[in-house]
């Protein structure tokens, strides 16, 4: 542990920097500009001042975003539509949802593909197909589509989450539910054990390992089904809305803290699932 | 009296690869009494594992006709008439000693407290008792392999049939095991059938000793032990123990293990 607390810092602190210069190289253009109209003459130090406080920077200085961020959520009431506390409990929402959906899907489809030899050679190339369309065009379709049957609010989105974090899911499953090797399934036969027990017994404790890396990257992903399903819903509400809002707006700031919390909110929910596996692996005797 | 509990008769067993077929088995013919400790010995390729795991249905013969306690080994397995012993113990590593123990019990049916007394009993049998609750990766090796004979011995099968279960093991563990396995025989009264490529480990464990040899995989002697029920390790010393594993040299020999 005391070996990964100096490189860390480190690397962060060498990323504000770079960050700190970039803006002022990015944004230098606008001050000189304004500058010049105003006739004046900026200093290195007026300059560097301007291009860490414009107010639609191109690349805004990382304690914008910091104060923007500060604003939007301590500041703000929660129920505040300016809130972006608000915003990601929104996200939060359809992502949590479309996470589940596709694990139970994901799960789902593993099982028979492990079972059933028509699903083993059929189903897997839809699944991969299902991932090479881009998410973006599938996304209005699926709003507009599930729309026109009567179905609005949380569900479509939900959806999206789903249609993409089932996809790690099967393939993750299939491989763990795979891993015995044959000469357990032939000890499983000299017991005469039924295909349940073979399941619940065997196959399944023996995909722990392989279901948790696959949740991991299944909440990553829903999270960016969850923002993207925001985006033709008319960006109303979510983290979406507040990225799509600020680049009509040149909201620059605002983008940037949307983006942060994004991470941030993926960050912590993968944790979460790192917790839960270390829990669930260590009482299982396997970490 | 004698009873006859594995019977073969022009047993086949012809695999189809794509390099054309092969005999893994041919015209085999035995039968094993209740109470023997049968070795199956042979080179690799010979069909002594085939043989084996046809006996515990889990390979098909192609021809011939093999008995398990009078019916079919299919039979058989659903009757949980064996306990089945691996090369490798295969424990899950996500139960304990106990809770590996207990899987086959669980399968089977038994009841709660009846299963806590033979998870017991056969621990004790194999001298593991305090390793319950100890998980697989917290034993070495042959403490592994002992766990998995537990497991075999957990439910009231009398054959026990073992491929090559201390195979992975160093000699010194070996011996001790072998020590262990001819008690733990003598005590439970079962019949074995105990696969093995180790002449001394053969004949110090065994009633009936089944010489094998390759392509096709055939029996090429049957040599009935004289040695007495009581054995010491160092038994191995006497002009008798020497005897017999010079008869299973010269079957092997005769069929040609040692060519090429």
């Amino acid at each position: 542990m005391r070996k990964s607390l100096f490189p860390v810092p480190t690397v962060v602190a060498a990323l504000f920097v770079i960050w700190y210069a970039m803006s002022v190289v990015l944004n230098a253009p606008w001050a000189y500009d304004r500058a010049k109209r105003a006739g004046v003459e900026l200093s290195f130090s007026e300059l560097v001042a301007d291009t860490w406080a414009q107010d639609k920077p191109k690349l805004p200085a990382p304690h914008q975003v910091a104060v923007e961020l500060w604003n939007t959520t301590v500041e703000k009431k929660i129920t505040s539509k300016r809130s972006l506390v608000f915003h990601s409990g929104v996200t939060l929402s359809s992502t949590l949802l479309g996470f589940v959906l596709g694990t139970v899907l994901g799960i789902g489809l593993a099982v028979g593909i492990v079972y059933n030899r028509v699903m083993d050679m059929s189903v897997m190339p839809w699944v991969i197909a299902s991932q090479t369309i881009p998410i973006l065009a599938i996304a209005p379709m699926i709003i507009v589509v599930l729309n026109a049957v009567g179905i609005s609010g949380l569900l479509p989105k939900a959806i999206i989450s789903m249609y993409l974090s089932f996809f790690p899911v099967v393939v993750g499953m299939v491989k763990g539910l795979r891993s015995p090797d044959m000469m357990q399934l032939d000890q499983m036969r000299t017991w005469n054990a039924t295909g349940g027990q073979q399941f619940w017994k065997l196959r399944l404790p023996s995909s722990m390992p392989y279901l948790f890396a696959s949740l991991k990257i299944a909440m990553a992903a829903s999270l960016v089904g969850a923002i993207v399903g925001e985006l033709p819903t008319g960006a109303v509400a979510g983290l979406g809305a507040r990225l799509l809002a600020g680049s009509y707006y040149g909201q620059t700031i605002q983008i940037w803290s949307a983006l942060i919390m994004a991470a941030a909110l993926a960050a912590g929910l993968v944790a979460l699932i790192g917790v839960v596996q270390r829990v669930t692996l260590k009482r299982m005797g396997m970490a | 009296m004698t009873e006859t509990v594995i019977s073969a008769k022009d047993l086949s067993l012809t695999f189809q690869t794509n390099d054309g077929p092969v005999h893994a088995l041919k015209d085999v013919n035995l039968d094993i009494q209740k109470g023997d400790f049968v070795s199956f010995i042979g080179p690799s390729g010979c069909g002594k594992t085939t043989f084996l795991r046809v006996m515990a249905d889990l390979e098909q013969p192609t021809a011939g006709t093999i008995t398990v306690n009078g019916v079919s080994p299919e039979q058989a397995r659903k009757s949980r008439a064996y306990g089945y012993v691996f090369q490798h113990a295969g424990l899950y590593p996500w139960r304990t000693i106990g809770g590996n123990v207990r899987l086959p019990l669980e399968i089977m049916g038994y009841d709660k407290a009846d299963q806590d007394t033979r998870v017991k009993r056969v621990l004790d049998l194999v001298e593991l008792s305090g390793f319950e609750k100890k998980f697989p990766w917290q034993l070495s090796g042959g403490m592994q392999q002992r766990a998995s004979i537990a497991r075999a011995l957990a439910f009231d099968a009398d054959i026990l049939l073992m491929d090559e279960p201390f195979g992975a093991l160093d000699e010194i563990v070996r011996d001790h095991l072998n020590e262990q396995l001819l008690k733990l025989w003598d005590r439970t009264n079962k019949t074995i059938g105990f696969v093995t490529h180790s002449i001394p480990e053969a004949v110090y464990l065994s009633t009936k000793i089944v010489v094998m040899s390759p392509r096709p995989g055939r029996i090429t002697d049957v040599i009935e032990s004289t040695l007495p029920k009581e054995r010491p390790l160092d038994i191995r010393d006497t002009p008798e123990f020497l005897e017999i594993a010079h008869r299973v040299r010269e079957g092997l020999r005769a069929g040609h293990a040692y060519d090429d």
